[in-house]
């Protein structure tokens, strides 16, 4: 058991997991829009000038110098095209998508190159490729730079999916999807950058697919998804004044899906409400909804719930973005409509 | 640029091959011996092979819907090529790729691709990779002239010549993107000439004419090599068969064809070997005779060989994967 003492920012917990992986592994390169920043620029050469435009990857490029942090034109279908054939012929490639939503101007090198090479090549391939990219409302950033979107990638054979709530769990995910054999989406979302949280100085790594209970309880199961886990904890606190005791899931990794961690949790409690900040068809939380019905339907005694966006894209003044997010109080409503 | 005796035969050798397995997949069509369809590279020999006899296992190679003749150019087993196209478990890829996808990452051969402009950015990653890893490796990029109009082309180019990466990018302009002529579909003269907006070198080059390709591409995998960046090759050239095979080609004239035939570069290459008293009549005979075995075996090879077993579906997804999530539900 590792002793945490120390307390950081997940903004600095991924930075921190990308040093290490980069110290350890020459193979480790990272590329994206202003990763760095200024490349070429005589004054900035070697410190970067912005380190990713919200700062993930800051000072990177001191350590490992502009072969190994690589700023790119904004041209997503050719770098992220180019990761996935660095990753086929031997590196281990870390590609900014900054904005989740921008996955239409290079979906084809990700869903028809990374994620079917392997099994198109007959298991003659790996792809060990992490592609990070920026999810989640809440920024004012409107339509097209606002967007969750993991449930298009986790409806793909080929990607595993991977969305962390805290610092902790963001450096141990990113060194095991770093390492990890098979093409890795990593979802960081935009309002968790500043949250802070003990983590440990040294590697460490979190299995990818395993769930983590956030908070035990007994009367009711939360699955939550990255922010909207702090939102299912809140909603946990408000209520627990009430003897109300909820169990808080965090998913961690969407796909492959811990299956197992959320039935053993519907035993328990027989009661289930999902909450995913993602639109809400053939969606993460309906995904979860299923297996509930499916394979957990004996133990259900309530109908299943689920807490989402509603089927819009996400609206640009504050009133109405609010009125997108999924609330605590959203949650509490759901939990009372099962209890 | 002379070309030494043994590489000499190698080229006729790989061309040949590329010639009889295309007719011969698709006499194997015709007669309904083969799933899906296929895309035959016939006619087109002298641009895959000419590029690749400059190349190694050691390199890569992408490619495109018609890539059988390049798998061929950079050495991939015709026997496993052929019970790939069967289908069948002893394929190159198991069965699982086909001919559209068909691929041997070994020999560096990084896949034909379903996607018209898929591979021009993968091709960036290989030569990344050599960049990266202080190697002397390159990547060789074939795109068909349909490709030449999609953005990852585009984007490729310019990424290859900004981080100066070991790429060549080969233009197969075999005149037609499925049926639609080049002529109407590209804005330009000529694709080569689309370097000089990424700072690289273009070329145009006689696709039927192996020396020419052969040399063309000697002089950008050596600047490749050197670390002094991509290349752009236009190569002309003429597929023999339709876009696919079951294409009426009803977009081209007789007269056309007849013309083109009369430049076969593989009839073109045996009238210059003679004439130069560089190979014989009896050793270009006997390697077409060695093709004809190889390519009959390969052909039993695939009807003998099982076809996968059905779970064989759920394997090769991932490296690390729950099996029970791959299953059926029910």
């Amino acid at each position: 058991m590792v002793v945490a003492t120390r307390v950081i920012s997940y903004r600095e917990a991924l930075n921190e997991a990308i040093r290490l992986e980069m110290r350890r592994d020459p193979a480790v390169v990272i590329m994206g829009e202003d990763i760095a920043g200024g490349a070429g620029i005589g004054h900035v050469e070697n410190v970067g000038a912005w380190g990713g435009v919200l700062g993930v990857t800051k000072s990177l490029v001191s350590e490992f110098g502009r072969q190994r942090v690589l700023d790119t034109p904004i041209s997503e279908a050719g770098f992220i095209g180019a990761a996935v054939g660095a990753a086929v012929t031997g590196l281990r490639p870390i590609a900014e998508l900054m904005f989740v939503d921008f996955f239409g101007v290079c979906m084809d090198q990700i869903f028809n190159q990374g994620a079917k090479l392997r099994y198109m090549f007959g298991g003659k391939a790996k792809v060990p490729l992490v592609i990070r990219t920026m999810i989640g409302a809440g920024f004012g950033a409107a339509g097209q730079h606002s967007g969750s979107h993991y449930a298009v990638f986790t409806h793909m054979p080929g990607l595993k999916t991977v969305a962390p709530a805290t610092p902790y769990d963001a450096k141990g995910l990113l060194i095991a999807a770093i390492r990890d054999d098979d093409p890795v989406i990593f979802f960081e979302h935009k309002l968790l950058y500043d949250t802070t949280g003990e983590v440990p100085e040294e590697e460490y790594v979190i299995p990818l697919g395993k769930a983590d209970v956030k908070r035990a309880g007994s009367d009711v199961t939360v699955v939550a998804i990255a922010r909207m886990v702090h939102v299912a904890l809140e909603a946990a606190a408000r209520l627990a004044g009430e003897g109300i005791d909820v169990e808080v899931i965090d998913l961690r990794t969407l796909s492959p899906l811990d299956e197992e961690a959320i039935l053993e949790s519907l035993a328990k409690t027989r009661r289930l409400v999902v909450v995913d900040e993602d639109n809400p068809r053939c969606s993460v939380a309906a995904d979860i909804a299923a297996l509930a019905v499916d394979r957990g339907f004996d133990y259900l005694d309530a109908p299943v719930k689920m807490v989402t966006a509603p089927h819009t894209p996400v609206p640009f003044s504050p009133s109405m973005e609010q009125f997108y997010i999924p609330s605590p109080q959203r949650v509490i409503n759901a939990i009372r409509e099962v209890i | 640029m002379e070309i030494p005796e043994e590489r000499l035969r190698w080229i006729y050798e790989r061309m040949v091959t590329i010639r009889r397995f295309e007719d011969r997949v698709a006499q194997e069509f015709a007669a309904g011996k083969l799933p899906g369809f296929v895309h035959l590279y016939a006619g087109e020999e002298a641009i895959a092979v000419g590029v690749c006899a400059h190349l190694t296992d050691r390199d890569y190679i992408t490619s495109t819907h018609r890539g059988h003749g390049h798998c061929i150019a950079k050495g991939v087993d015709v026997r496993s090529m052929m019970a790939e196209l069967f289908g069948r478990s002893t394929g190159a890829c198991k069965g699982k790729g086909g001919s559209m996808h068909i691929a041997d990452v070994d020999k560096g051969m990084l896949g034909a691709n379903g996607i018209v402009g898929g591979g021009p950015p993968l091709a960036c990653g290989a030569g990344l990779m050599a960049k990266v890893k202080s190697t002397d490796q390159v990547a060789a990029c074939f795109f068909g002239d349909g490709a030449a109009e999609q953005g990852t082309t585009h984007e490729a180019m310019n990424l290859a010549a900004i981080w100066k990466l070991p790429v060549v990018f080969v233009c197969e302009n075999n005149l037609y993107a499925e049926s639609t002529p080049w002529t109407y579909h590209c804005a330009a003269s000529d694709i080569a000439s689309r370097a000089a907006a990424y700072d690289m070198p273009g070329v145009l080059v006689d696709g039927a004419d192996v020396f020419a390709v052969y040399e063309a591409a000697g002089e950008a995998i050596t600047r490749a090599r050197r670390g002094e960046g991509p290349s752009l090759l236009e190569c002309r050239g003429f597929r023999y068969y339709g876009h696919f095979q079951g294409d009426a080609v009803t977009y081209r004239t007789k007269e056309e064809e007849e013309e083109y035939r009369r430049r076969d570069p593989i009839e073109r290459f045996r009238k210059t070997v003679l004439s130069q008293g560089l190979l014989t009549e009896d050793e270009l005979n006997a390697i077409d005779e060695a093709v004809a075995r190889e390519i009959e075996q390969a052909v039993r090879f695939a009807e003998a060989s099982p076809l996968p077993s059905p779970e064989e579906c759920l394997t090769d997804v991932y490296v690390d994967y729950p099996v029970a999530q791959l299953a059926f539900r029910h």
